[in-house]
């Protein structure tokens, strides 16, 4: 008995492609693409790209740009890439802040006049020229790594500045170790001790002591950390994952949308209706309207969602959102059409929307930032309604840029909604005569 | 009555005019040079068995088809232009209908998109309700209905545009007997009003009811069509059927029937005889070959009869 709804079970499955494209290849697919992800080849690993302004031009804060250069997860740049083959002047303080601020870099390291003179700074002496870290707040990992690299690099790349500081301490605090020097360094050493113990508490009450804005005082170089970009943000990752978990379901919605013209199809009242006054091209304008429109809704939904209950700054950037919904949401239901039109049935489009989908997402950045992916995944990304849709709402919430920067995001956008739709339509030509 | 090639009967400006009608599906020709012509206000039955080519042939004359040959023209507009589609009502067999959406919701919605404005609209909504005795279900949707209201809302709906011709695909389909009742009568008011009708079925009752003139399908072709009456009587003059129900039927029972020229079908014995008075010798030569008949009736020849006749098969085999 069993044997035998097992085989039937069996035979029903081996029929049903959908159901075996769950079964097998759908797990596979998300197992290699967080494989790459997370566990990928070496050399995949993401880099971060870092921007440097030297102010003091001394030998020690040259040394430390290029110990800087010589890591291998970093890209240093002290300049911008050339345009049109001309090169660009270096970054001063003001052009590498807003660099970040447009996303060019998650990270800007100033190096301050004067740091060459007294780089060295235990203890977190306010008297110490500060290196200012700026960081975009939105790229939760990129900051805290090049914060602690610095403090690496300034141990491996300074060995002149670091013997010269070490001499001037030597020399303030210890002057040929008499009782009274011994007296004194003992009493730096218990002041260290006392330091090491506050920190120490410190980090256990509170976790991380490098999050946000502030003086890091935890290496040997001081290290000002702001955050020029979400710096008044009150729940850093809520646009982002509104936007990425938005754009996802909005896929799903689209999709399951559009299979009612396999519906309609199947039930014969497709030719109906293409038996009246209705043409083809007017009955797919109407539906792509209508998930466009479905799609918008949902996606105004979940902002005001995350608006009300997680204090997503919604209300100032209402245009942003009605450009970037708009493009979006004609995107993901031109895509549901193509999806239906490419489908026999509304059986095979269940398994098959949900295989491309779930892909296109995890690529795409709506299930794991792409910022953290290796380089191979993010340029992969871009070929996915996700990404593009994830940068635009980022521009918008995130960095707050005016709606004209927008525009690289709305074209593709739209040029993805008028490619799938065309090719939707092509093939619904099958339903068109017989 | 005419055989397979039936004389122009109205000319090309009529109701419906077609002419070598070919459709070929991959191996399949469904239609095969159907030549079919409908007069102002006629009801036409196509009869046939299932996949003679009837629903092809009504898709064709819908647009929804493209023929490999021949032409079709809707009072004088070739299928699936503008103007043949608004002078065209189609019933599918499917039901045709958004089960999500109310009785009147659906009028409303094939009416805009035969182009039908907001007064015309509404008055034509209300009649078709009427004609479907669906007014006081109006707002009802329509998963909630009986098969046979789903019936008729699909027909109403075929209706909505206020067509010239309606293309009625086996609408009784499914339909219980007092709903089918129901049916033709609503169907004999479209008539009564001198509506041109083309009504598929494979029912030969259906048929003799409600259709001025037959035409009988089988196998892509229009093998026979005329009224009833011409139909039967070219096919048996003034012959006569003899049915014979036998005690021990069986190979030897149907070997002997073929011998004797009849059809031996579900265990019986189908004569066509000259005279009545040859029933006396077909039961003594049954007797002589070791027959026991069991009864032997009279009967007279009717569509199904045609239908067998022509094709040697039975109409819903």
């Amino acid at each position: 008995m069993i044997v035998s709804i097992v085989g039937t079970a069996l035979v029903s499955l081996r029929r049903d492609c959908g159901a075996l494209a769950l079964s097998f290849i759908l797990p596979i697919a998300f197992f290699t693409i967080f494989a790459v992800i997370f566990g990928g080849r070496r050399d995949a690993t993401p880099k971060i790209t870092v921007i440097a302004v030297d102010e003091d031009h001394s030998r020690v804060s040259q040394g430390l740009t290029k110990g800087l250069q010589a890591e291998a997860s970093l890209v240093v740049r002290t300049r911008p890439p050339r345009k049109q083959g001309v090169e660009q002047p270096e970054y001063t303080a003001q052009t590498a802040e807003a660099a970040v601020k447009a996303g060019a870099a998650p990270v800007a390291l100033i190096i301050p006049q004067g740091f060459g003179k007294d780089p060295i700074s235990f203890g977190g002496s306010q008297e110490h020229p500060a290196i200012q870290l700026l960081k975009d707040s939105s790229d939760i990992v990129a900051p805290h790594l090049v914060a602690g690299l610095l403090q690496k690099v300034a141990m491996t790349s300074m060995p002149h500045g670091m013997a010269e500081q070490g001499s001037k301490h030597l020399d303030a605090y210890a002057g040929g170790f008499t009782a009274e020097q011994r007296k004194r360094i003992q009493e730096n050493l218990h002041q260290l001790e006392r330091w090491q113990s506050r920190r120490e508490a410190a980090a256990g009450n509170h976790g991380s002591t490098a999050t946000g804005s502030g003086a890091s005082d935890a290496g040997v170089i001081a290290i000002t950390t702001r955050d020029v970009v979400g710096e008044n943000k009150r729940s850093p990752m809520v646009s982002f994952y509104a936007a990425a978990i938005g754009v996802m379901f909005l896929l799903f919605t689209a999709s399951s949308a559009a299979g009612s013209l396999l519906d309609e199809a199947e039930s014969g009242t497709l030719d109906r209706v293409l038996s009246s006054l209705v043409t083809m091209t007017a009955l797919l304008a109407g539906k792509l309207t209508f998930s466009a429109l479905l799609a918008f809704a949902q996606l105004v939904l979940m902002f005001v969602w995350a608006w009300a209950v997680f204090k997503l700054d919604f209300l100032s950037h209402i245009p942003g959102i009605v450009v970037m919904g708009v493009c979006t949401a004609l995107a993901v239901a031109a895509f549901g059409m193509l999806l239906a039109s490419i489908c026999r049935t509304r059986a095979q489009l269940g398994p098959l929307s949900t295989l491309v989908i779930l892909i296109m997402s995890s690529v795409g950045g709506s299930m794991f930032p792409r910022f953290l992916m290796p380089e191979v995944m993010q340029k992969a990304g871009l070929l996915t309604i996700n990404a593009w849709a994830i940068d635009g709402f980022t521009k918008v919430f995130w960095r707050d840029e005016p709606l004209l920067h927008l525009w690289p995001q709305v074209v593709v956008l739209l040029a993805v909604a008028a490619v799938l739709f065309a090719v939707a339509r092509r093939l619904a030509r099958r339903w068109e005569y017989a | 009555m005419t055989f397979a090639q039936p004389a122009a009967t109205s000319s090309s400006l009529g109701p419906l005019c077609t002419e070598g009608l070919v459709k070929r599906f991959g191996d399949v020709t469904a239609l095969n040079g159907i030549t079919l012509n409908l007069n102002p206000g006629e009801c036409l039955g196509l009869l046939g068995p299932n996949g003679a080519g009837k629903s092809t042939l009504i898709r064709t004359v819908v647009g929804r088809v493209i023929p490999d040959a021949g032409t079709v023209l809707v009072f004088g507009r070739p299928a699936g232009s503008g103007g043949a589609r608004a002078a065209l009502g189609w019933v599918p067999q499917e039901l045709a209908i958004y089960p999500r959406l109310t009785c009147r919701e659906n009028l409303q919605t094939f009416g805009r998109y035969h182009g039908l404005g907001r007064a015309s609209l509404q008055s034509a909504v209300a009649h078709c309700l009427e004609w479907a005795a669906l007014a006081d279900r109006a707002g009802e949707r329509v998963s909630n209905l009986s098969g046979g209201m789903k019936r008729r809302l699909n027909m109403a709906v075929g209706l909505i545009h206020e067509p010239r011709l309606m293309l009625m695909d086996e609408p009784t389909v499914g339909v219980d007997p007092q709903s089918r009742n129901r049916i033709f009568e609503m169907i004999e008011t479209l008539h009564a009003k001198g509506m041109s009708i083309i009504y598929t079925t494979h029912y030969m009752e259906e048929a003799e009811r409600l259709c001025d003139r037959i035409a009988i399908v089988d196998h892509g072709r229009i093998i026979a069509q005329g009224t009833k009456d011409e139909l039967v009587r070219n096919a048996f003059a003034s012959r006569s059927e003899v049915i014979a129900h036998f005690r021990e039927p069986g190979v030897h029972v149907a070997v002997w029937v073929e011998k004797r020229g009849g059809r031996y079908v579900e265990g019986t014995g189908q004569f066509t005889l000259e005279r009545p008075a040859e029933i006396a010798t077909l039961i003594d030569a049954a007797a002589k070959a070791g027959h026991e008949l069991m009864d032997v009736s009279l009967r007279k020849p009717n569509l199904e009869s045609v239908f067998l006749h022509l094709t040697g098969r039975e109409l819903r085999e």
